[in-house]
């Protein structure tokens, strides 16, 4: 079987895995975030808490919540770094620096796990247990509650009431996230991931020379690293090492853990809105982009020439032999695509054009599926702003799923649209014009300025994959990177709620012959042209400037 | 009107325009014909607007657009750039463009403001120097100019005087040629009390004398409203192109970081830029083709508007007009012709149908009614009696209709017959010693629950009084309205007929007609009610209206159109005014609001899908020398840098000019459901759009480089 068809072959088993999950999975979200009734193990988390899950909170409130709480996350996250020295179970590693310890807080709160650190040779099992893991669970179910408020937003009418932050936030974890992960981690464990809390082993390498090797419960982070599109690996290899990914059916399995949740919400919207089809189309967009991404990648990656490549039968480099040049190039647009940023392979390998086909993938916005949650409600904004230009042109004033458009709900999607170009352009260009951060770089010209570019654009867009050769550890990155996540998670989500509250107090209009209608393939295309040609046109100079030149070289 | 037996208490009048709006039926007919679009466009216009978008190039006009305040910004750089290095002639070249580009999004918006301008002209001339002859309380009159006048003041107008201002006429009839306003010659009544009592401040009395009651301030009149309307002056931003400005000005955002962190990226990959080209790049990417067009698309669609005789308010309400999906028609005037028309005779057994018909048409030469006329038509049509006139019968004695008696008839010798209201021939009957006929009470019944209105023709002779039969008087929907109202459903728009008529009536004619419901025995109250229930669920209420009763009903419509013969009450609740008092128009009204929007949505896409093209031009351009694999995104295979750029700016510049006939125009609307509009614009404007200015810009980059020196 050749490297080609057995990549074809992955995707279609994968594709088939998640058209048989997304119905029962986007269902049952559906029902978890409507239901009335609480679980026992929820009350006692409400009263340990001191919440009253009976609130119903409007878009204010409800951003107060998911902003205190994650100011919280930051906050403890970084004093469990900046304290390891002192606490048990810490491998015997030091305090984290504080420029570090923000920029991982932060990371590992907004769902990004940007990475400036080697996980073996810095973090603990405490740290990476009772801290990083535990953010893995939360960041993600704060952009499940994130969309769902969005949702309800759709679904409601004359109320600005859009749930309970908490009750979404626990339900999310407890109901979802949790189960869900330790069904993926039994089955991690049992493919060959170790799960341990054993200490540091040197062992002899081949080329000669010791090297040391930490365990750690890596099957049951590694779960939660996928699932929560988190993407933070356990050590510094990430999914490319054999202790977190060592077989080519592990490989497969992650994928599918990250595209899950992503891939089964839009069914969710489509049953909470009560029109399956709505969620069909939104799916739709978001399965052509991803595929498409995928196509593209395999193409450059197996096409590209030159005699060590043609023996390898595509562009190796950088790509684990176990996995092969076809499982990779799905694992880096799954991973760039979801937000997740885990890597069995080095972006910073792949063919020129690949890298910005995994670049051009983050720019999208992560939506196609996106990040848990975040890409949901992302595409739903790119949604609010394609029916505002098209709706234009069947003549009426906009309208999806029969709430006007109007003023402030173009304010506010434009708002949204804004942040992360803004914040990857104007970093990426502080960088390039200093004189010290490019020398961050290894090997400057196009593929350096690739580099810095892709640094911000994982970052601001909370993927978290890095596009290896950049030496991030440096006060200027881990501050900037940091900035950028920071404002890249929570200044949409800001405007995400707004509109949510806009949505919910309108009253709908009924659907007639002269409504733009979306839930038909036309639209999906629409979107998906709609997704391209705004992300198209923010980073194309960009682009040109880094993987473009790169790619075309040849 | 007359008042037939089931039209008693009606107390919603239909519309009774003064002038019967005969000019409306064609339209019917020909469906071609009434498109919406095909406005005027005279290239003279762009000639003669220069001057007007010379002088909009002052900032403080510039910065109300926020996209075009961007490259007046960029031209004003780049003019500067050039001073600073005269001998760089692509710099010259650059500027000079770029002040073409603000010019001709200037002279778009003075195009659109110039065909109003000059209709304002008209009106105004008509407004100055009038003398009023006011009332004073002791009854005598005093002349005073028409300025000075207030409100309550009392005024006089005789034969050939001009009326002062709007107002009521309080007292008397006279006959008014308000052509100032209408462009129709035919003069109209105007009379005290009434729905025909408004008169309009410019028009002019041609017969006898009214007294007239001012309403409105001097500068606040109807054609002072007008004369701003059409100007623009009173132009403000529409909710929908305040949301649409707000999408471009945050892509004028996105385009301008895009720009401005360029020249760190292009630093670091050997080829830095310099500012002239960063300027042109950014005008070059910016919506600059909606952005010029966006407010010459308003001020057209509300002057579409008042070449069809319509004046709006607000373009507020020009825009609700598209997103109507509730019409409101009133039956008789807009659904049916004016009044019911005999349909046939229905004989009693033991007489003939010819028989009924002789005794009708007889008995209906007294009726001076539409309906009583078209029983003596319908006689000579459909059983060829000879035309009969009242001074053929000799001492024959007529009697005529009145809404009391609701009988007409004739006795002449022995012979009496009567035509007239069933309950009242059947009175009459029996008052002379007939017997009432089971059967005709039946026939009655039968025409009732058709929808129809029975009349019965009885008869008094040798054989004594009886029924002869039944004349069947039916409403005439007119023609074409059936294909109207099936394309208004295609649209997504619901009709519902308003009528006075019992429910049986109203069934009969609503289904006749095709509408999708109706309001049968309708008080100003169930008006009011409906439209409330329509907008509790979401939907936009467009309605017509005349009378003082019609107001609240007016005022609370989304859409509410009051006809120029109405009442000033009816008239100031409305947010626009027809001045042909055709309430058909209606339908074209929400057909302009939706061609208005389609017109902004289309350009915008269309403006968008171009940068694709220009970054194709200008990226290769830029960077090719340091990044010589980017030249193979020159699949224009433009002949220079230079050029490539030029070209990118030159077309960004003429495609304003070239699209301005069809921004003035607007986009052609044809009523098809949303998807089926949907795909039409989208391959028109998105795909065109994507591919037209690869064309224009490889053409224009072939003619630059036969210029020397370039």
């Amino acid at each position: 079987m050749g490297p080609v068809l057995a990549g074809v072959l992955q995707m279609l088993a994968l594709t088939g895995a998640l058209a048989l999950v997304h119905k029962p999975l986007g269902t049952c979200l559906a029902k978890v975030y409507s239901s009335d009734e609480h679980w026992r193990v929820e009350r006692w988390i409400y009263k340990g808490i001191g919440v009253d899950p009976g609130t119903r909170m409007r878009w204010p409130a409800y951003l107060r919540g998911v902003l205190a709480f994650s100011a919280a996350g930051v906050l403890f996250l970084y004093l469990l770094q900046r304290t390891q020295g002192v606490l048990p179970l810490s491998l015997g590693f030091r305090a984290v620096d504080p420029d570090q310890a923000f920029n991982t807080a932060v990371s590992f709160v907004t769902n990004t796990n940007w990475q400036s650190y080697y996980g073996e040779q810095t973090m603990g099992h405490l740290v990476q247990t009772a801290g990083l893991a535990v953010q893995n669970f939360t960041s993600a179910a704060v952009g499940m509650a994130v969309a769902v408020a969005l949702v309800r937003g759709f679904a409601r009418s004359r109320t600005g009431e859009l749930g309970n932050f908490w009750v979404d936030l626990v339900r999310g974890t407890v109901r979802v996230l949790v189960p869900l992960a330790t069904l993926g981690a039994v089955m991690l464990a049992a493919c060959g991931v170790i799960q341990n809390f054993s200490g540091i082993h040197e062992v002899g390498q081949f080329t000669g020379g010791p090297q040391q090797w930490n365990g750690g419960a890596v099957a049951s982070q590694e779960a939660i690293k996928l699932l929560g599109t988190n993407g933070g690996g356990y050590f510094n290899a990430n999914s490319a090492h054999p202790f977190e990914n060592p077989t080519p059916f592990t490989n497969l399995f992650q994928i599918f853990l990250i595209l899950v949740i992503p891939f089964s919400l839009p069914r969710t919207f489509g049953v909470m809105v009560g029109s399956v089809r709505q969620g069909y189309a939104i799916l739709a967009t978001m399965a052509a982009l991803w595929v498409a991404f995928v196509a593209l990648m395999m193409w450059t990656e197996f096409s590209h020439r030159g005699p060590a490549f043609e023996i390898a039968g595509g562009a190796l480099e950088g790509k684990e032999v176990r996995f092969g040049v076809g499982a990779s190039s799905i694992f880096a647009v799954s991973t760039t695509m979801t937000s997740t940023g885990a890597v069995d392979s080095f972006h910073s390998s792949f063919t020129g054009l690949g890298g910005g086909i995994a670049m051009l993938g983050m720019m999208l916005g992560e939506i196609a599926p996106g990040g848990v949650g975040s890409g949901l409600y992302g595409m739903l904004v790119m949604a609010v702003t394609a029916v505002f230009i098209a709706g234009l042109m069947v003549g009426r004033t906009p309208e999806y799923l029969g709430k006007k458009i109007g003023t402030r709900e173009i304010k506010l999607a434009a708002c949204h649209l804004l942040v992360t170009p803004a914040l990857v352009l104007v970093l990426t260009a502080c960088a390039m014009a200093l004189p010290t951060p490019v020398n961050s770089t290894t090997g400057g010209g196009a593929h350096g300025f690739s580099e810095i570019l892709y640094a911000y654009t994982s970052g601001a867009n909370n993927n978290g994959s890095a596009f290896a050769g950049l030496d991030a550890d440096t006060g200027w990155f881990n501050t900037t990177i940091g900035l950028a996540m920071l404002l890249g998670r929570f200044l949409p989500m800001v405007f995400v709620l707004a509109l949510a509250g806009s949505l919910a107090a309108q009253r709908p209009v009924p659907v007639t012959a002269g409504t733009l209608r979306t839930d038909k393939p036309l639209f999906s295309g629409l979107l998906v042209g709609a997704v391209l040609i705004i992300a198209g046109l923010t980073y194309f100079p960009a682009l040109a400037l880094g993987p473009l030149a790169e790619g075309l070289a040849a | 009107m007359t008042a037939h037996p089931d039209d008693q208490g009606n107390p919603m009048s239909t519309i009774t325009p003064a002038r019967t709006p005969q000019h409306d039926l064609p339209t019917g007919h020909r469906p071609s014909a009434r498109r919406v679009g095909g406005g005027l466009f005279d290239p003279a216009q762009l000639v003669r607007s220069l001057p007007d978008a010379f002088r909009k190039l002052d900032p403080r006009v510039q910065i109300r657009t926020p996209v075009m305040f961007v490259v007046w910004v960029g031209s004003v750089l780049t003019t500067v750039l050039s001073l600073m290095d005269p001998g760089d002639r692509f710099g010259w070249t650059v500027s000079a463009w770029l002040w073409l580009t603000v010019l001709f999004a200037n002279l778009a918006e003075a195009v659109a403001e110039g065909r109003g301008k000059a209709q304002a002209g008209t009106l105004r001339r008509t407004r100055t120097g009038t003398v009023a002859r006011r009332l004073r309380a002791d009854g005598s009159e005093e002349r005073v100019p028409g300025t000075a006048l207030g409100i309550g003041d009392l005024v006089v107008c005789e034969s050939g005087d001009v009326i002062p201002g709007d107002g009521d006429v309080v007292e008397g009839v006279a006959s008014v040629d308000e052509s100032a306003i209408t462009g129709e010659s035919a003069p109209v009544i105007r009379e005290s009390g009434g729905d025909r009592s408004a008169v309009t401040g410019g028009t002019k009395v041609l017969s006898d004398r009214i007294v007239i009651r001012i309403t409105t301030r001097p500068g606040e009149t109807f054609i002072d409203r007008m004369i701003d309307l059409v100007e623009g002056a009173a132009r403000q931003k529409t909710p929908n192109e305040i949301a649409l400005n707000i999408l471009l000005a945050s892509l004028t955002v996105v385009f301008l970081l895009v720009c401005a962190t360029l020249p760190p990226f292009a630093d670091h990959a050997g080829s830095p830029l310099t500012l002239t080209v960063l300027v042109a790049l950014l005008v070059c990417l910016i919506p600059t083709t909606i952005g010029a067009l966006l407010s010459a698309i308003g001020i057209a669609g509300m002057d579409r508007l008042v070449q069809r005789n319509v004046l709006a308010v607000s373009g507020r309400a020009v825009e609700a007009a598209g997103d109507v999906s509730t019409l409101l028609l009133d039956k008789t005037g807009t659904i049916t012709l004016g009044n019911r028309q005999a349909a046939g005779f229905v004989p009693v057994s033991g007489s003939t149908e010819a028989e009924v018909a002789q005794a009708a048409q007889l008995s209906s030469l007294a009726d001076e009614t539409p309906e009583g006329r078209s029983v003596v038509a319908l006689a000579k049509e459909r059983y060829g009696l000879p035309e009969r006139h009242r001074d053929e019968l000799a001492g024959a004695a007529w009697i005529a209709f009145t809404a009391r008696t609701r009988m007409s008839g004739v006795d002449a010798g022995g012979r009496r017959v009567r035509k007239g209201a069933a309950a009242s021939v059947l009175a009459w009957v029996e008052e002379q010693g007939g017997e009432t006929a089971q059967d005709a009470k039946a026939i009655a019944d039968r025409i009732a629950g058709a929808g129809g209105t029975p009349l019965l023709v009885a008869v008094r002779d040798e054989r004594g009084a009886r029924v002869l039969g039944a004349v069947h008087l039916k409403d005439v929907v007119k023609d074409g309205m059936r294909a109207r109202f099936e394309e208004l459903r295609r649209m997504g728009i619901r009709t519902v007929m308003i009528t006075g008529d019992n429910p049986l009536t109203a069934q009969a004619v609503a289904r006749e007609a095709g509408v999708d419901d109706y309001l049968a025995e309708a008080t100003p109250e169930d008006k009011m009610a409906l439209i409330k229930r329509e907008q509790a669920g979401g939907r936009l209420v467009a309605m017509t209206g005349d009378g003082t009763n019609d107001a609240p009903a007016l005022a609370q419509a989304d859409v509410g159109v009051a006809m120029n013969t109405g009442t000033s009450a009816a008239k100031e609740a409305g947010n626009m005014v027809d001045l042909d008092s055709d309430p058909t128009k209606l339908i074209e009204i929400v057909e302009i609001g939706k061609q208005l929007l389609i017109t902004r949505g289309a350009l915008t896409t269309f403006s968008l899908a171009n940068d694709v093209a220009k970054y194709f031009a200008i990226i290769p351009a830029l960077f090719a020398a340091a990044h010589p694999g980017l030249d193979r995104l020159n699949i224009m295979n433009l002949s220079s840098p230079d050029s490539a750029i030029l070209s990118a700016v030159i077309f960004n510049a003429l495609i304003i000019v070239v699209l301005v006939p069809l921004a003035l125009r607007g986009v052609r609307y044809r009523p098809v459901s949303a998807d089926r509009m949907l795909r039409r614009n989208l391959a028109i404007y998105g795909l065109g759009g994507l591919v037209a200015p690869f064309a224009g810009i490889k053409i224009i980059d072939l003619l630059i480089s036969l210029v020397p020196g370039l």
